[in-house]
Protein backbone atom coordinates (compact mmCIF):
# COMPACT_ATOMS: atom_id res chain seq x y z
CA UNK A 1 0.00 0.00 0.00
CA UNK A 2 1.17 3.31 -0.52
CA UNK A 3 2.33 5.69 1.93
CA UNK A 4 0.43 8.49 0.62
CA UNK A 5 -2.00 8.52 -2.43
CA UNK A 6 -3.80 11.00 -4.04
CA UNK A 7 -6.26 11.04 -6.59
CA UNK A 8 -7.91 13.84 -8.71
CA UNK A 9 -6.83 16.96 -6.45
CA UNK A 10 -7.97 19.69 -7.08
CA UNK A 11 -7.47 23.13 -5.66
CA UNK A 12 -8.99 26.36 -5.97
CA UNK A 13 -8.56 30.07 -5.41
CA UNK A 14 -11.12 32.73 -5.06
CA UNK A 15 -10.02 35.64 -6.24
CA UNK A 16 -11.65 38.81 -7.83
CA UNK A 17 -11.66 37.94 -10.85
CA UNK A 18 -13.39 34.23 -9.87
CA UNK A 19 -11.74 31.35 -9.12
CA UNK A 20 -8.37 30.58 -10.20
CA UNK A 21 -7.18 26.83 -10.49
CA UNK A 22 -3.68 26.12 -9.35
CA UNK A 23 -3.83 22.72 -9.20
CA UNK A 24 -5.94 20.74 -12.11
CA UNK A 25 -6.74 17.02 -11.23
CA UNK A 26 -3.05 15.46 -10.01
CA UNK A 27 -2.75 11.92 -8.89
CA UNK A 28 0.23 10.74 -7.54
CA UNK A 29 1.27 8.49 -4.69
CA UNK A 30 4.77 7.58 -2.97
CA UNK A 31 5.71 4.44 -1.47
CA UNK A 32 8.08 3.84 1.84
CA UNK A 33 11.84 3.82 1.14
CA UNK A 34 10.83 6.19 -2.17
CA UNK A 35 12.16 9.77 -3.24
CA UNK A 36 9.83 10.94 -5.96
CA UNK A 37 10.62 14.46 -7.52
CA UNK A 38 7.54 17.10 -8.58
CA UNK A 39 9.44 19.29 -10.78
CA UNK A 40 7.73 22.56 -12.66
CA UNK A 41 8.32 26.18 -13.21
CA UNK A 42 6.99 28.85 -10.85
CA UNK A 43 2.98 28.14 -11.28
CA UNK A 44 2.88 24.71 -12.09
CA UNK A 45 0.77 24.01 -9.00
CA UNK A 46 3.88 21.29 -7.29
CA UNK A 47 4.35 23.68 -4.05
CA UNK A 48 0.51 23.98 -3.77
CA UNK A 49 -0.61 20.14 -3.92
CA UNK A 50 2.45 20.03 -1.42
CA UNK A 51 0.72 22.59 0.90
CA UNK A 52 -2.68 20.93 0.45
CA UNK A 53 -1.88 17.76 2.05
CA UNK A 54 0.13 19.54 4.77
CA UNK A 55 -3.27 21.12 5.16
CA UNK A 56 -1.39 24.66 5.08
CA UNK A 57 -3.33 26.70 2.44
CA UNK A 58 -5.44 29.70 3.40
CA UNK A 59 -8.99 30.01 3.84
CA UNK A 60 -9.22 31.18 -0.17
CA UNK A 61 -8.02 27.96 -1.20
CA UNK A 62 -10.81 24.78 -2.17
CA UNK A 63 -8.96 21.41 -1.88
CA UNK A 64 -11.06 18.48 -3.23
CA UNK A 65 -10.21 15.31 -3.97
CA UNK A 66 -11.36 11.74 -4.44
CA UNK A 67 -8.88 10.58 -2.58
CA UNK A 68 -6.15 11.60 -0.09
CA UNK A 69 -5.44 9.33 1.90
CA UNK A 70 -1.67 8.50 4.80
CA UNK A 71 -1.08 5.31 5.94
CA UNK A 72 -4.45 3.98 4.93
CA UNK A 73 -6.18 7.34 6.54
CA UNK A 74 -8.54 9.81 4.86
CA UNK A 75 -6.70 13.10 5.25
CA UNK A 76 -9.86 15.26 3.77
CA UNK A 77 -12.27 13.76 6.12
CA UNK A 78 -9.90 13.85 9.66
CA UNK A 79 -10.83 16.68 12.25
CA UNK A 80 -8.35 19.39 12.60
CA UNK A 81 -7.37 18.31 15.57
CA UNK A 82 -6.61 14.79 14.17
CA UNK A 83 -4.79 16.04 11.51
CA UNK A 84 -2.60 18.02 13.77
CA UNK A 85 -1.71 14.64 15.30
CA UNK A 86 0.07 13.82 11.93
CA UNK A 87 1.14 17.02 10.50
CA UNK A 88 4.51 17.61 11.94
CA UNK A 89 4.84 14.20 13.78
CA UNK A 90 3.73 11.04 10.20
CA UNK A 91 4.44 14.16 7.41
CA UNK A 92 6.81 16.91 7.58
CA UNK A 93 8.03 19.65 5.63
CA UNK A 94 11.01 21.83 4.83
CA UNK A 95 10.82 25.23 2.95
CA UNK A 96 12.82 26.78 0.46
CA UNK A 97 14.02 30.03 2.50
CA UNK A 98 15.56 28.53 5.59
CA UNK A 99 16.01 32.00 7.22
CA UNK A 100 12.68 32.85 6.43
CA UNK A 101 10.89 29.33 8.06
CA UNK A 102 12.74 29.53 11.55
CA UNK A 103 11.16 31.96 14.01
CA UNK A 104 13.83 34.85 14.87
CA UNK A 105 13.04 35.53 18.67
CA UNK A 106 12.87 31.87 19.85
CA UNK A 107 16.62 29.79 19.71
CA UNK A 108 17.38 27.03 17.68
CA UNK A 109 17.32 24.51 20.66
CA UNK A 110 13.73 25.97 21.61
CA UNK A 111 12.31 25.35 17.95
CA UNK A 112 13.12 21.53 17.96
CA UNK A 113 12.29 21.43 21.39
CA UNK A 114 8.77 22.49 20.48
CA UNK A 115 7.90 19.54 18.14
CA UNK A 116 9.00 17.43 20.57
CA UNK A 117 7.54 18.30 23.44
CA UNK A 118 3.89 19.08 21.20
CA UNK A 119 4.02 15.21 19.19
CA UNK A 120 6.21 12.75 21.72
CA UNK A 121 5.18 14.61 25.14
CA UNK A 122 9.21 14.14 26.41
CA UNK A 123 10.25 15.80 29.34
CA UNK A 124 13.15 18.30 29.36
CA UNK A 125 16.20 16.31 29.75
CA UNK A 126 15.06 13.78 27.26
CA UNK A 127 14.08 16.69 24.75
CA UNK A 128 17.23 18.24 25.38
CA UNK A 129 19.16 14.85 24.61
CA UNK A 130 16.99 14.24 21.36
CA UNK A 131 17.67 17.60 20.28
CA UNK A 132 21.49 17.79 20.82
CA UNK A 133 21.44 14.11 18.64
CA UNK A 134 19.32 15.61 15.90
CA UNK A 135 21.91 18.16 15.75
CA UNK A 136 24.46 15.68 15.09
CA UNK A 137 22.72 13.64 12.74
CA UNK A 138 22.30 16.89 10.44
CA UNK A 139 26.04 17.94 10.66
CA UNK A 140 26.42 20.55 12.98
CA UNK A 141 29.28 21.18 15.01
CA UNK A 142 29.21 21.33 18.81
CA UNK A 143 25.41 20.82 18.74
CA UNK A 144 25.30 21.38 22.96
CA UNK A 145 26.17 24.73 22.18
CA UNK A 146 24.43 25.55 18.83
CA UNK A 147 20.90 25.25 20.27
CA UNK A 148 21.01 28.61 22.66
CA UNK A 149 22.16 30.00 19.24
CA UNK A 150 19.59 32.52 17.57
CA UNK A 151 18.54 31.81 13.74
CA UNK A 152 20.52 35.01 12.40
CA UNK A 153 23.69 33.72 14.16
CA UNK A 154 23.55 30.82 11.64
CA UNK A 155 24.48 30.85 7.83
CA UNK A 156 22.03 29.96 5.61
CA UNK A 157 23.24 26.21 5.02
CA UNK A 158 23.33 26.06 8.76
CA UNK A 159 19.30 27.02 8.87
CA UNK A 160 18.73 24.73 6.60
CA UNK A 161 20.08 21.88 8.69
CA UNK A 162 18.58 23.02 11.72
CA UNK A 163 15.15 22.83 9.54
CA UNK A 164 16.17 19.43 8.80
CA UNK A 165 16.57 18.59 11.93
CA UNK A 166 13.25 19.63 13.44
CA UNK A 167 11.52 18.25 10.23
CA UNK A 168 13.57 14.71 10.96
CA UNK A 169 12.73 14.88 15.09
CA UNK A 170 9.88 12.28 15.19
CA UNK A 171 10.49 10.19 13.09
CA UNK A 172 8.14 11.30 9.80
CA UNK A 173 7.27 7.92 7.25
CA UNK A 174 7.03 11.17 4.93
CA UNK A 175 9.20 13.92 4.13
CA UNK A 176 8.08 16.69 1.89
CA UNK A 177 11.42 19.33 1.24
CA UNK A 178 10.02 22.29 -1.31
CA UNK A 179 12.97 23.63 -3.14
CA UNK A 180 15.10 22.73 -0.14
CA UNK A 181 18.47 23.99 -1.85
CA UNK A 182 17.24 26.67 -4.35
CA UNK A 183 18.69 29.81 -1.70
CA UNK A 184 22.05 27.94 -0.83
CA UNK A 185 25.22 27.89 -2.92
CA UNK A 186 25.96 24.67 -5.05
CA UNK A 187 28.61 23.60 -2.75
CA UNK A 188 26.59 23.51 0.31
CA UNK A 189 23.27 22.85 -1.91
CA UNK A 190 25.16 19.56 -2.56
CA UNK A 191 25.83 18.43 1.34
CA UNK A 192 22.14 19.62 1.64
CA UNK A 193 21.21 17.20 -0.76
CA UNK A 194 23.64 14.03 -0.04
CA UNK A 195 22.13 14.68 4.14
CA UNK A 196 18.38 14.33 2.70
CA UNK A 197 19.28 11.56 0.63
CA UNK A 198 20.88 9.67 3.55
CA UNK A 199 18.78 10.01 5.93
CA UNK A 200 16.03 9.06 3.70
CA UNK A 201 17.61 5.81 2.94
CA UNK A 202 18.93 5.39 6.60
CA UNK A 203 15.72 5.88 7.67
CA UNK A 204 13.68 4.52 5.61
CA UNK A 205 11.38 7.74 4.43
CA UNK A 206 9.02 8.35 1.95
CA UNK A 207 10.96 11.80 0.26
CA UNK A 208 8.80 14.24 -1.69
CA UNK A 209 11.10 16.83 -3.50
CA UNK A 210 9.97 19.80 -5.17
CA UNK A 211 12.06 21.43 -7.41
CA UNK A 212 12.65 22.97 -10.41
CA UNK A 213 16.30 22.33 -10.73
CA UNK A 214 16.78 19.15 -13.48
CA UNK A 215 19.93 18.15 -12.04
CA UNK A 216 18.31 18.60 -8.16
CA UNK A 217 16.23 15.38 -10.02
CA UNK A 218 19.21 13.84 -12.11
CA UNK A 219 21.26 13.42 -8.61
CA UNK A 220 17.81 12.46 -5.96
CA UNK A 221 14.79 11.55 -7.40
CA UNK A 222 13.53 7.34 -8.22
CA UNK A 223 10.57 8.58 -9.72
CA UNK A 224 9.50 12.22 -11.18
CA UNK A 225 6.11 13.64 -12.00
CA UNK A 226 7.05 16.76 -14.28
CA UNK A 227 4.10 19.45 -13.62
CA UNK A 228 2.90 22.35 -16.24
CA UNK A 229 0.17 25.05 -15.35
CA UNK A 230 -1.42 23.12 -12.57
CA UNK A 231 -1.60 19.65 -14.41
CA UNK A 232 0.34 16.22 -14.50
CA UNK A 233 2.87 16.23 -17.95
CA UNK A 234 4.63 12.75 -17.19
CA UNK A 235 5.44 10.15 -14.81
CA UNK A 236 7.94 8.30 -15.13
CA UNK A 237 11.31 6.74 -13.48
CA UNK A 238 14.32 8.94 -13.67
CA UNK A 239 16.20 7.17 -15.95
CA UNK A 240 13.32 6.55 -18.61
CA UNK A 241 12.70 10.68 -17.93
CA UNK A 242 15.80 11.86 -18.94
CA UNK A 243 16.20 9.26 -21.68
CA UNK A 244 13.08 9.07 -23.63
CA UNK A 245 10.47 12.17 -22.40
CA UNK A 246 7.51 11.04 -23.22
CA UNK A 247 4.97 14.52 -23.27
CA UNK A 248 6.46 17.42 -25.51
CA UNK A 249 6.95 19.99 -22.66
CA UNK A 250 9.36 17.68 -20.99
CA UNK A 251 11.37 17.53 -23.93
CA UNK A 252 11.48 21.23 -23.98
CA UNK A 253 12.18 21.59 -20.43
CA UNK A 254 14.86 19.06 -20.96
CA UNK A 255 16.33 20.94 -24.14
CA UNK A 256 16.38 23.95 -22.50
CA UNK A 257 19.17 23.24 -19.96
CA UNK A 258 22.21 24.95 -20.70
CA UNK A 259 24.38 22.30 -20.55
CA UNK A 260 22.27 20.47 -23.55
CA UNK A 261 22.82 23.49 -25.96
CA UNK A 262 23.24 22.83 -29.28
CA UNK A 263 24.93 25.29 -31.26
CA UNK A 264 25.09 29.32 -29.77
CA UNK A 265 20.98 29.48 -28.86
CA UNK A 266 19.06 27.61 -26.38
CA UNK A 267 15.31 25.92 -27.82
CA UNK A 268 12.68 27.98 -25.74
CA UNK A 269 10.01 26.48 -24.25
CA UNK A 270 7.31 29.21 -25.89
CA UNK A 271 3.76 29.23 -25.29
CA UNK A 272 2.65 26.36 -26.89
CA UNK A 273 0.13 23.89 -25.68
CA UNK A 274 1.15 21.04 -24.26
CA UNK A 275 -0.85 17.56 -23.68
CA UNK A 276 -0.01 15.27 -20.90
CA UNK A 277 1.89 12.03 -21.84
CA UNK A 278 -0.93 9.12 -23.05
CA UNK A 279 -1.73 7.60 -19.56
CA UNK A 280 -0.18 4.17 -20.41
CA UNK A 281 3.16 5.80 -19.66
CA UNK A 282 2.14 6.96 -16.21
CA UNK A 283 3.47 4.17 -13.59
CA UNK B 1 42.75 43.21 -33.61
CA UNK B 2 40.87 43.00 -30.04
CA UNK B 3 40.34 45.93 -28.18
CA UNK B 4 40.42 45.78 -24.10
CA UNK B 5 36.69 47.08 -23.03
CA UNK B 6 37.86 46.48 -19.38
CA UNK B 7 41.00 46.15 -17.41
CA UNK B 8 41.66 45.92 -13.56
CA UNK B 9 45.20 45.32 -12.35
CA UNK B 10 45.46 44.03 -8.81
CA UNK B 11 42.23 45.52 -7.19
CA UNK B 12 41.58 45.71 -4.17
CA UNK B 13 38.69 46.33 -2.08
CA UNK B 14 38.85 46.61 1.84
CA UNK B 15 36.07 47.62 4.15
CA UNK B 16 36.05 49.07 7.44
CA UNK B 17 33.87 47.62 10.15
CA UNK B 18 33.17 50.84 12.28
CA UNK B 19 34.32 49.52 16.12
CA UNK B 20 32.46 50.65 19.31
CA UNK B 21 33.38 51.69 22.72
CA UNK B 22 34.42 48.33 23.62
CA UNK B 23 35.61 46.74 20.16
CA UNK B 24 38.16 47.54 17.93
CA UNK B 25 37.78 48.59 14.47
CA UNK B 26 37.60 45.68 11.97
CA UNK B 27 38.95 45.36 8.19
CA UNK B 28 37.70 42.99 5.71
CA UNK B 29 39.09 42.28 2.70
CA UNK B 30 36.50 41.49 0.17
CA UNK B 31 38.67 41.89 -2.71
CA UNK B 32 42.53 41.19 -2.11
CA UNK B 33 44.19 41.97 -5.66
CA UNK B 34 42.05 40.48 -8.46
CA UNK B 35 43.74 41.42 -12.13
CA UNK B 36 42.04 40.82 -15.57
CA UNK B 37 40.82 42.06 -18.79
CA UNK B 38 38.34 41.43 -21.21
CA UNK B 39 37.90 42.29 -24.71
CA UNK B 40 35.26 43.65 -27.26
CA UNK B 41 32.55 41.85 -27.85
CA UNK B 42 33.97 38.71 -25.55
CA UNK B 43 32.14 37.47 -21.98
CA UNK B 44 34.09 37.36 -18.87
CA UNK B 45 31.83 35.27 -16.21
CA UNK B 46 32.74 35.50 -12.67
CA UNK B 47 32.32 32.54 -10.58
CA UNK B 48 31.73 31.66 -7.01
CA UNK B 49 29.97 31.63 -4.03
CA UNK B 50 28.48 34.02 -1.50
CA UNK B 51 30.35 36.21 0.17
CA UNK B 52 33.53 35.20 -2.29
CA UNK B 53 33.70 38.89 -3.37
CA UNK B 54 32.06 38.58 -6.90
CA UNK B 55 29.06 41.58 -6.14
CA UNK B 56 31.53 43.81 -4.75
CA UNK B 57 34.31 43.35 -7.82
CA UNK B 58 31.07 44.02 -9.96
CA UNK B 59 30.39 47.37 -7.94
CA UNK B 60 34.04 48.36 -8.44
CA UNK B 61 33.55 47.74 -12.07
CA UNK B 62 30.06 49.50 -12.38
CA UNK B 63 31.65 52.67 -10.64
CA UNK B 64 29.46 52.37 -7.74
CA UNK B 65 32.09 52.08 -5.40
CA UNK B 66 36.16 52.83 -5.93
CA UNK B 67 38.62 50.26 -5.45
CA UNK B 68 40.73 50.63 -2.16
CA UNK B 69 44.26 49.90 -4.54
CA UNK B 70 44.68 49.17 -7.98
CA UNK B 71 44.13 50.12 -10.96
CA UNK B 72 40.47 49.97 -13.44
CA UNK B 73 40.84 50.96 -17.26
CA UNK B 74 37.95 51.20 -19.35
CA UNK B 75 38.04 51.67 -23.24
CA UNK B 76 41.95 52.79 -22.54
CA UNK B 77 41.32 55.41 -19.78
CA UNK B 78 42.39 54.93 -16.20
CA UNK B 79 39.46 55.80 -14.05
CA UNK B 80 39.57 56.79 -10.56
CA UNK B 81 35.92 57.20 -9.20
CA UNK B 82 37.38 58.03 -5.37
CA UNK B 83 39.30 61.07 -6.75
CA UNK B 84 38.30 62.35 -10.18
CA UNK B 85 34.36 61.75 -9.51
CA UNK B 86 32.31 59.96 -11.86
CA UNK B 87 31.83 62.07 -15.73
CA UNK B 88 28.45 61.71 -17.57
CA UNK B 89 30.65 59.99 -20.25
CA UNK B 90 32.10 57.21 -17.89
CA UNK B 91 28.37 56.49 -16.76
CA UNK B 92 27.72 55.62 -19.89
CA UNK B 93 29.79 53.40 -21.29
CA UNK B 94 29.58 50.84 -18.07
CA UNK B 95 25.69 49.65 -17.15
CA UNK B 96 24.69 47.10 -14.44
CA UNK B 97 22.15 44.78 -14.68
CA UNK B 98 20.74 43.09 -11.16
CA UNK B 99 20.13 39.56 -10.31
CA UNK B 100 16.50 40.77 -8.83
CA UNK B 101 14.08 41.81 -11.34
CA UNK B 102 11.14 42.91 -8.69
CA UNK B 103 13.47 44.67 -6.53
CA UNK B 104 15.00 46.56 -9.38
CA UNK B 105 12.54 48.45 -10.68
CA UNK B 106 10.54 51.49 -9.36
CA UNK B 107 6.91 49.44 -8.78
CA UNK B 108 5.61 53.54 -9.31
CA UNK B 109 7.38 54.28 -12.80
CA UNK B 110 5.88 53.58 -16.05
CA UNK B 111 7.78 51.35 -18.34
CA UNK B 112 8.72 54.29 -20.67
CA UNK B 113 10.03 56.13 -17.90
CA UNK B 114 12.35 53.44 -16.64
CA UNK B 115 13.83 53.20 -20.10
CA UNK B 116 13.59 57.26 -20.40
CA UNK B 117 15.45 58.12 -17.38
CA UNK B 118 19.23 57.36 -18.38
CA UNK B 119 18.74 59.40 -21.27
CA UNK B 120 17.05 62.05 -19.04
CA UNK B 121 19.70 62.17 -16.13
CA UNK B 122 22.37 61.89 -18.44
CA UNK B 123 21.62 63.40 -22.24
CA UNK B 124 20.25 66.48 -23.51
CA UNK B 125 17.62 64.80 -25.60
CA UNK B 126 14.67 66.55 -25.99
CA UNK B 127 11.29 64.30 -24.46
CA UNK B 128 10.28 63.37 -27.99
CA UNK B 129 13.23 61.69 -28.98
CA UNK B 130 13.65 60.08 -25.42
CA UNK B 131 9.82 58.43 -26.07
CA UNK B 132 11.27 57.13 -29.46
CA UNK B 133 14.33 55.32 -28.04
CA UNK B 134 12.62 53.86 -25.56
CA UNK B 135 10.32 52.21 -27.70
CA UNK B 136 12.74 51.22 -30.03
CA UNK B 137 14.57 49.36 -27.03
CA UNK B 138 11.17 47.94 -26.37
CA UNK B 139 11.12 46.13 -29.63
CA UNK B 140 14.94 44.86 -29.14
CA UNK B 141 14.37 42.97 -25.99
CA UNK B 142 11.13 41.61 -27.47
CA UNK B 143 8.96 43.42 -25.63
CA UNK B 144 5.84 46.06 -27.95
CA UNK B 145 4.51 49.13 -27.81
CA UNK B 146 2.40 48.66 -25.97
CA UNK B 147 3.97 47.79 -22.81
CA UNK B 148 4.96 51.74 -22.25
CA UNK B 149 2.26 52.75 -20.17
CA UNK B 150 2.33 49.88 -18.26
CA UNK B 151 3.77 49.60 -14.39
CA UNK B 152 6.16 46.60 -13.71
CA UNK B 153 3.98 44.66 -11.48
CA UNK B 154 2.18 44.01 -14.60
CA UNK B 155 5.67 41.84 -16.17
CA UNK B 156 6.48 38.51 -15.17
CA UNK B 157 10.02 37.96 -14.28
CA UNK B 158 11.40 37.39 -17.15
CA UNK B 159 9.65 40.51 -18.83
CA UNK B 160 10.99 42.51 -15.95
CA UNK B 161 14.44 41.34 -16.90
CA UNK B 162 14.36 42.38 -20.45
CA UNK B 163 12.78 45.93 -19.09
CA UNK B 164 16.26 46.17 -16.77
CA UNK B 165 18.48 44.81 -19.78
CA UNK B 166 16.64 47.49 -22.15
CA UNK B 167 17.13 50.32 -19.30
CA UNK B 168 20.82 49.22 -18.94
CA UNK B 169 21.32 49.39 -23.15
CA UNK B 170 19.54 53.07 -23.53
CA UNK B 171 22.68 54.78 -23.56
CA UNK B 172 24.39 52.40 -25.72
CA UNK B 173 27.42 50.87 -23.32
CA UNK B 174 29.92 49.47 -24.18
CA UNK B 175 30.30 47.27 -21.36
CA UNK B 176 27.16 45.53 -19.23
CA UNK B 177 28.02 44.04 -15.96
CA UNK B 178 25.17 41.39 -15.23
CA UNK B 179 24.77 39.96 -11.86
CA UNK B 180 23.00 36.97 -11.88
CA UNK B 181 20.68 38.05 -14.10
CA UNK B 182 18.60 34.80 -14.61
CA UNK B 183 19.30 33.08 -11.07
CA UNK B 184 15.73 34.20 -10.55
CA UNK B 185 14.36 32.96 -13.54
CA UNK B 186 12.55 29.63 -14.67
CA UNK B 187 14.21 27.00 -16.65
CA UNK B 188 12.40 28.43 -20.16
CA UNK B 189 12.47 31.60 -19.16
CA UNK B 190 16.22 31.64 -18.29
CA UNK B 191 16.62 30.24 -21.95
CA UNK B 192 15.31 33.10 -23.44
CA UNK B 193 16.77 35.99 -21.65
CA UNK B 194 20.29 34.21 -22.28
CA UNK B 195 19.19 33.64 -25.68
CA UNK B 196 18.50 37.75 -25.48
CA UNK B 197 21.96 38.62 -24.23
CA UNK B 198 23.53 36.68 -27.28
CA UNK B 199 21.40 38.28 -29.73
CA UNK B 200 22.28 41.98 -28.12
CA UNK B 201 25.97 41.34 -27.92
CA UNK B 202 26.03 40.30 -31.67
CA UNK B 203 24.57 43.10 -32.83
CA UNK B 204 26.08 45.62 -30.51
CA UNK B 205 29.20 44.29 -30.52
CA UNK B 206 28.49 44.19 -26.23
CA UNK B 207 30.76 43.19 -23.98
CA UNK B 208 30.01 41.38 -20.88
CA UNK B 209 31.12 40.65 -16.95
CA UNK B 210 28.66 37.57 -16.28
CA UNK B 211 28.58 36.97 -12.55
CA UNK B 212 27.30 34.16 -11.74
CA UNK B 213 27.33 30.98 -9.24
CA UNK B 214 25.64 28.32 -12.07
CA UNK B 215 27.88 26.68 -13.48
CA UNK B 216 26.04 25.28 -16.69
CA UNK B 217 25.11 28.94 -17.72
CA UNK B 218 28.60 29.78 -17.31
CA UNK B 219 29.90 26.97 -19.34
CA UNK B 220 27.01 27.91 -22.24
CA UNK B 221 28.11 31.85 -22.28
CA UNK B 222 31.37 32.06 -21.39
CA UNK B 223 34.43 33.13 -23.24
CA UNK B 224 36.82 33.14 -20.15
CA UNK B 225 36.03 32.17 -16.49
CA UNK B 226 37.50 33.79 -13.48
CA UNK B 227 36.71 31.58 -9.97
CA UNK B 228 36.80 33.53 -6.68
CA UNK B 229 37.13 32.42 -3.62
CA UNK B 230 37.41 34.66 -0.10
CA UNK B 231 38.47 37.49 -2.19
CA UNK B 232 41.03 35.99 -4.78
CA UNK B 233 41.32 34.99 -8.00
CA UNK B 234 41.71 31.53 -7.56
CA UNK B 235 41.24 30.73 -11.40
CA UNK B 236 41.16 32.52 -14.41
CA UNK B 237 41.16 31.47 -18.31
CA UNK B 238 39.46 30.38 -21.25
CA UNK B 239 36.09 28.50 -20.97
CA UNK B 240 37.89 25.61 -22.49
CA UNK B 241 40.40 25.51 -19.81
CA UNK B 242 38.97 26.30 -17.00
CA UNK B 243 36.32 23.33 -17.74
CA UNK B 244 38.83 20.67 -19.20
CA UNK B 245 41.45 21.09 -17.10
CA UNK B 246 40.70 23.28 -12.90
CA UNK B 247 43.90 23.78 -11.56
CA UNK B 248 42.59 25.29 -8.09
CA UNK B 249 41.13 22.83 -5.07
CA UNK B 250 38.57 24.64 -5.14
CA UNK B 251 37.34 24.76 -8.78
CA UNK B 252 37.30 20.56 -8.72
CA UNK B 253 35.12 21.35 -5.49
CA UNK B 254 32.65 23.58 -7.49
CA UNK B 255 32.36 21.32 -10.37
CA UNK B 256 32.29 17.82 -8.28
CA UNK B 257 29.10 19.81 -6.24
CA UNK B 258 27.25 20.65 -9.53
CA UNK B 259 24.34 18.35 -9.97
CA UNK B 260 24.23 16.76 -13.26
CA UNK B 261 21.49 15.69 -15.33
CA UNK B 262 23.11 13.63 -18.18
CA UNK B 263 22.26 9.49 -18.12
CA UNK B 264 25.36 8.15 -17.49
CA UNK B 265 25.91 9.65 -13.40
CA UNK B 266 22.10 9.29 -13.40
CA UNK B 267 23.05 5.42 -14.03
CA UNK B 268 26.05 5.57 -12.03
CA UNK B 269 24.08 6.48 -8.94
CA UNK B 270 21.23 4.42 -9.42
CA UNK B 271 23.70 1.41 -9.15
CA UNK B 272 25.60 2.95 -6.57
CA UNK B 273 22.32 3.26 -4.75
CA UNK B 274 21.07 -0.45 -5.41
CA UNK B 275 24.91 -1.38 -4.02
CA UNK B 276 24.11 0.10 -1.13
Amino acid sequence: MALLEIQNLVVEFQTASGPFRAVDGVSLHVDEREVLAIVGESGSGKSVSMLAVMGLLPWTAKVTADRMSFNGRELLKMSPAERRKIIGKDISMIFQEPMASLNPCFTVGFQIEEVLRFHMGMDGAQRRARAIELLTQVGIAEPAERLNSFPHQMSGGQCQRVMIAIAIACNPKLLIADEPTTALDVTIQKQILDLLVSLQAKYGMGLIMITHNMGVVAETADRVIVQYKGRKMEEADVLSLFESPKSNYTRALLSALPENAVGDRLPTVSDMVFEPAPSGAAA
Amino acid sequence: MSIKVVEGKNIVRDYHIGGGLFRGQRTVHAVKGVSFSVDKGKTLAIVGESGCGKSTLARIITLIDPATSGELFIDGNKVDIARNGLTKEMRRKVQIVFQNPYGSLNPRQKIGDVLGEPLLINTNKPAEERRDLAMKMLKKVGLGPEHYNRYPHMFSGGQRQRIAIARALMLNPSLLVLDEPVSALDLSVQAQVLNLLADLQDEFQLTYVFISHDLSVVRYIADDVMVMYFGEAVEYGSREEVFADPKHSYTRTLFAATPRADIASIKARLAKKKAA
